[in-house]
């Protein structure tokens, strides 16, 4: 039963849920299909009586289903066996997975499993020709590069989270739900499942907060960081930060934002010395007003924020404390 | 517990304007300075601990040029017992070209555990570990942020979106790509890296290893480069610190935020 033409999706879940970048995936996967006219395929694993099927069936053509306990939670394993047997007797044209944790750890090995080429975190994807070519950005956002593969049955893409955003209205598919044979034959697992544990939770939480002054790198010496502190508190602004401040343990955790942090929403994100990398900004999404000061002027920071200020955040810092003083 | 970690050497990029290089495919790498691979470090330091605690070697590879020794030298220097450089000559290569000419090389040494960085700052691909992984034929984790050992399996966090962790067990030996954060990289002095000079460093060509074109040959191919239309984003505020202060507040009050 070749499906020569097929675009398929792997489904990602967490805890319960359909994660959200499932949907921008399979939204995206609908236009090329709707362009070349292919038929959409959710590819589903998940544990006994997990009902995530109804809630993609208006997104797909075909919905396939693995269902079995071990599927319940994640596993690069097993996850990968499944799929890579799935997809040798396909052969999809392209298979879309989300370039999130679980992805990066599905993604790469299944491309060497099943012999298929893969192209990571992708923000566009074209198809020329017959073959897909996608657009990704390198050196954490201030180049591009257009990507194409070598000839293969099958082409593996990973997605960003974030860059697909379906419209609504955008699920307008009825799926045909098929419940797949479980192999019988699956290895055990080399990897078990414990727990889930939070380590963003803390004193302050940045996703309530309504201005957020937040440091990078930039800030270059923690003991900068008491300056920056101040000027939040005179503004009467809340604390956060990226990753490599909490990474070198100059704050704690629960002020990160990002993809591995939070997501904020505030009236005003004022970004002082933070470049702007794709698990930065996808947490600040939800911010009314992004204000960037950066030293250079081709930081990524600048695409995404509303008002940007070219010169050195201590420069500003130490302007704005006088203008709130006086 | 023997650790292999594999590392890269990376331009650094911030306050860089990038150029587009002749053939329009690459960046000019000319003018820009590099150091090791942030995750590289934290990968490094990593298995230098767990040699620490544990006891056994610590084998730091990198596929690059002569100039790449460098970030070899610093891992010595942090503890690395030895280091590998394969030279890939002017070979083309991606991520899956990478990966297979590491698995050929580590697949003669005797580890326990095989650490990578989760992305390179270059390429930001985040494929070498993982591919790597499947290679050999080890159980993996991507973007890990804990590692206990535990005889022959280990507890590991795995860094999941929004702050969430997963704890699992994995069976050793196993490929990790080490997420930033999971330690505190030491300091590397001039004089370390002078002594670690001494250390064994060995080098071995592409062309020494039994590896056939098809290995070779990249499944991807980069076929441009560029950089992001100047035209898009945000709209600059221009004029002194104090000018700029001004202008600031002005979009504070503006937005409904009072200060
Ligand atoms: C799986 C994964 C998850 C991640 N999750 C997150 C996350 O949740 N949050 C997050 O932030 N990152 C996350 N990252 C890391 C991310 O990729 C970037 O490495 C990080 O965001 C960079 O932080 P930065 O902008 O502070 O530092 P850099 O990229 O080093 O940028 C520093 C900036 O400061 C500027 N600067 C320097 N000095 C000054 C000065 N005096 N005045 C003004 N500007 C100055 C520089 O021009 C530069 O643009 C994640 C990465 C991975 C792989
Ligand atoms: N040339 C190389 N030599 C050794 N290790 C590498 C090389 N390129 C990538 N790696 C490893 O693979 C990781 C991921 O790289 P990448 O897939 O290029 O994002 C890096 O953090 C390194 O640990």
């Amino acid at each position: 039963m070749s499906k020569m033409g097929d675009i398929f999706v792997i489904v990602e879940h967490r805890k319960g849920e359909i994660r959200s970048i499932t949907f921008e995936m399979l939204y995206k996967a609908g236009e090329i299909c709707k362009a070349l006219n292919h038929k959409l395929t959710a590819v589903l694993l998940a544990g006994k009586g997990q009902p995530f099927a109804s809630d993609i069936s208006k997104w797909a053509d075909t919905v396939l289903v693995f269902e079995d306990d071990r599927f319940m939670d994640f596993d690069s394993d097993t996850y990968k066996e499944v799929i890579n047997r799935l997809i040798l007797q396909q052969s999809p044209f392209i298979t879309l997975i989300g370039h999130t944790s679980w992805g990066m750890d599905l993604a790469p090995a299944l491309s060497v499993r099943a012999g298929y080429p893969v192209a990571t975190d992708c923000v566009d994807i074209i198809v020329e020709g017959g073959r897909p070519k996608a657009i990704r950005q390198t050196y954490g956002g201030k180049a591009f590069s257009r990507v194409s593969f070598r000839e293969s049955p099958g082409y593996l893409i990973t997605v960003r989270p974030g860059a697909f955003i379906p419209p609504d209205g955008a699920a307008d598919r009825q799926a045909n739900v098929v419940m797949m044979d479980i192999p019988s034959d699956l290895g055990p697992a080399k990897r078990d499942f414990v727990e889930f544990v939070d380590t963003a939770a803390g004193e302050v939480d940045i996703s309530q907060a309504e201005f957020l002054v937040s440091i990078g790198r930039g800030v270059g010496e923690k003991e900068n960081i008491d300056a920056i502190k101040d000027l939040a508190d005179k503004m009467g602004g809340t604390l956060s930060c990226s990753r490599p401040i909490v990474d070198m343990n100059w704050l704690p955790k629960y002020h990160q934002v990002g993809t591995s942090g939070k997501s904020v929403r505030p009236k005003i994100y004022l970004a002082l010395g933070i470049s702007g990398a794709f698990q930065h900004v996808a947490g600040i999404s939800g911010a009314q007003t992004v204000i960037a000061v950066n030293k250079d002027k081709k930081a990524p920071i600048f695409r995404v924020a509303d008002y940007g200020v070219v010169d050195d955040l201590f420069s500003i810092a130490d302007a704005l404390k006088e203008k709130i003083k006086g | 517990m023997n650790i292999v970690v594999c590392i890269k050497r990376v331009p650094m990029t911030q306050e860089v304007d990038l150029e587009i290089d002749a053939d329009g495919r690459g960046v000019n790498r000319e003018p820009l300075a590099y150091v090791i691979n942030d995750w590289d470090n934290y990968a490094v330091e990593e298995a230098v601990l767990l040699k620490e605690e544990l006891g056994g070697d610590v084998t730091a590879i990198t596929i690059g040029g002569e100039e790449d020794e460098e970030i070899l030298r610093r891992a010595m220097a942090m503890g690395a017992d030895r280091s590998i450089r394969i030279d890939p000559g002017d070979r083309v290569m991606d991520s899956y070209v990478v990966s297979r000419v590491l698995a050929e090389v580590i697949k003669g040494i005797e580890y326990d555990l095989v650490l990578t960085g989760v992305q390179a700052d270059d390429d930001n691909c985040g494929l070498v570990g993982i591919m790597l992984a499947e290679h050999l034929g080890l159980a993996h984790a991507a973007v890990v942020t804990g590692f206990t050992a535990d005889g022959n399996q280990a507890t590991i966090k795995i860094e999941l979106e929004g702050g969430i962790n997963e704890v699992s067990k994995i069976r050793l030996p196993s490929l990790l790509s080490i997420q930033t954060g999971i330690n505190e990289p030491r300091y590397v002095s001039v004089i370390g890296i002078k002594k670690a000079k001494k250390k064994d460093l060995e080098v071995i060509e592409l062309g020494d290893l039994p590896l056939s074109d098809e290995d070779l040959s990249p499944r991807t191919i980069i076929e441009e480069v560029y950089l992001p239309p100047e035209t898009e984003g945000a709209q600059i505020i221009e004029g002194d610190p104090s000018k700029v202060a001004d202008e600031i507040i002005r979009i504070l009050t503006e937005k409904g935020v009072n200060v």
